[in-house]
């Protein structure tokens, strides 16, 4: 099992969700993040000055699944979230050593 | 201004009964505008030094606040006889011609100027945001209400009367200040400047990103300031008359067009037509047109104002400059425009107005802009230099600032024992206590009041 974890642009959420969903997956957790890659940031003016705001948001997608579904997974987030600008993300895998489902207790490729 | 006639006027009273509401209304407007601009971690304590001030400014007002500003001068035009109307029972009886102010009620007459110390002594707290300590601010905003806003008052609006003397610079020098430009906005921007340095720079000044965490309530804030402005400025005719009238226009012009003067600077200056922009050009307007609505036609307020506006877009930049950190623009709008409206009056002035004297610009010489300057510069200096000493003394003897630790990690959690926002209701907050001893009848009920039951 892979954990694939995706880090994308806030507008690019909603294509890269009914996406996957396409794709199959069934679940995901999403939380709203912020950070800064190579783009460092942008530019604010408030009263005439000027401020370098460094953490850009950034969506933040997970999603558990079984070992040959993961690369078709990055493929479909990079597909989806790809504006071609800089500041568009990254997809990373690591691996999973086990999942539990909390509701019945079943163990790993039963859980996912 | 005022003339005694000892007859009531109910359409003179009911005018400024809603005035003075009108001007209450602007402690909450100001609270939001105010609170809208700093971090989230201080919003609270910002709106609490605004909640504050309504607070202590009110009683200390009508103990000897009113007596010390409006009562009978004590020499030299220079304070009232604190001492005349503690407790203001003895303007109850109206058949006293001193109950009687013009053709209003003298208490209604003072309720509605102790509403402008209220809001002279909320702005100085935009200087200090993110960094004071509440109880600090507390005895600092009340000693400062006697001490620097009451004689201000008695100097520039206290027009004797009948066998009333009042203060010296409208009586002797005969300055003209409509609604406040010398009491409460330069006034709060010389003081706002004193406390600013008195306190020192944030941690992280000019360094740090400090972006206002919600302009939604700097927007909301601007407006409730404008719609109580016309109580506060069309308020001050003192009755539902022809003055009120023009004041009133003259007021919705400055503040427009003071809105319109920031965002063309912005605009061709950064490039960006900012909402806080808009909001802050209305405040610069409305601040300049405050002294002055009473003494220009609509074409010069709407000149005074998009002056006003372009004149304090410029001036909030100062303190990057001169690294003082006046954190909210009190000395940029307030000081900066209350200059503006306060020597305008001696330039665009015209005799068509209620307080019927032509400026410069409308060939009606220096005469009046020199008393304007010289009532400007005094009231600039003594509220400097006495808020001064005042911040200086409360910093020494109880220190003003919270600690460097509390400061970064937010005022509102460690004065107030509170969070403006709570935006992940997902993770539960538990009662654990009733009252301060943590050992209350609540101690031992486990389930959670504030978010488990939502």
């Amino acid at each position: 099992m892979k954990l694939v974890t995706a880090v994308i642009k806030p507008h690019k959420w909603e294509d890269t969700r009914s996406a996957l969903e396409s794709l199959g997956v069934t679940g995901m957790t999403v939380s709203e993040v912020s950070g800064y890659g190579r783009q460092k940031g942008h530019t604010e003016v408030y009263r005439g000055a000027e401020y370098d705001v460094a953490l850009v948001p950034k969506i933040r997608i997970e999603i558990v699944v079984e070992d040959d579904a993961a690369d078709e997974v990055i493929d479909t987030v990079v597909r989806a979230a790809q504006t071609g600008r800089i500041g568009d993300g990254k997809v990373w895998v690591v691996p999973v050593e086990t999942i539990v489902r909390v509701r019945t207790g079943d163990r790993d490729q039963a859980a996912i | 201004m005022l003339t005694l006639v000892a007859t009531l006027d109910t359409g003179d009273t009911a005018w400024l009964l809603a005035a003075s509401a009108l001007v209450l209304l602007m402690a909450p407007g100001l609270a939001l505008f105010y609170g809208g601009m700093v971090r989230s971690k201080s919003v609270l304590n910002m709106m609490m030094m605004t909640f504050g001030s309504l607070a202590i400014i009110t009683v200390l007002w009508i103990l000897v606040g009113y007596s010390m500003a409006f009562g009978d001068d004590v020499g030299l035009g220079l304070l009232g006889d604190p001492f005349q109307y503690v407790g203001l029972g003895q303007l109850m009886d109206l058949t006293d011609p001193a109950s009687v102010t013009g053709s209003v009620p003298t208490i209604l007459f003072a309720v509605f100027q102790g509403l402008f110390c209220v809001i002279t002594g909320a702005l100085v707290s935009g200087a200090i945001a993110d960094r004071a300590r509440f109880g600090a601010w507390m005895v600092f905003v009340s000693v400062w209400t006697l001490v620097v806003y009451a004689p201000v008052a008695h100097w520039v609006f206290d027009f004797s009367h009948g066998g009333h003397v009042g203060g010296w610079l409208a009586n002797r020098i005969g300055t003209i200040d409509f609604a406040g430009g010398m009491p409460v906005e330069i006034c709060s921007g010389a003081s706002a400047l004193a406390l600013a340095l008195v306190l020192g720079p944030r941690i992280g000044f000019g360094k740090d990103p400090m972006r206002p965490h919600n302009l939604t309530l700097v927007m909301l804030g601007a407006g409730l300031l404008w719609f109580g402005w016309f109580g506060f400025n069309a308020g001050s005719a003192l009755g539902a008359s022809g003055a009120a009238a023009i004041v009133f226009t003259t007021t919705l012009v400055a503040g427009a067009a003071g809105s319109l003067g920031w965002l063309v600077l912005e605009r061709f200056r950064d490039g960006h037509a900012t909402s806080l922009g808009a909001a802050s050009g209305m405040v610069a307007g409305l601040v300049a047109i405050t002294p002055a609505g009473g003494s220009l036609s609509p074409l010069g307020a709407l000149v005074m104002g998009a002056v006003a506006g372009v004149v304090c877009a410029l001036a909030v930049g100062l303190k990057y400059r001169w690294a003082y950190d006046d954190s909210l623009d009190v000395v940029g709008v307030h000081m900066v425009g209350g200059l503006v409206g306060t020597l305008g009056i001696g330039l665009l002035g015209t005799a068509a107005a209620p307080t019927g004297v032509d400026g410069l610009l409308l060939g009606g010489g220096a005469g009046q802009l020199g008393k304007q300057a010289l009532g400007a510069s005094v009231v600039l200096v003594y509220a400097f230099v006495v808020s001064g000493i005042l911040g200086y003394l409360v910093n020494r003897l109880m220190g003003f600032r919270v600690d460097e630790e509390h400061e970064i990690t937010g005022i509102d959690l460690v004065i107030h024992a509170e969070t403006a926002y709570d935006l992940h209701s997902a993770a539960g907050a538990r009662t654990i206590g009733h009252g301060s001893s943590g050992h209350g009848i609540l101690a031992s009920i486990t389930h959670g009041t504030q978010e488990g039951t939502r």
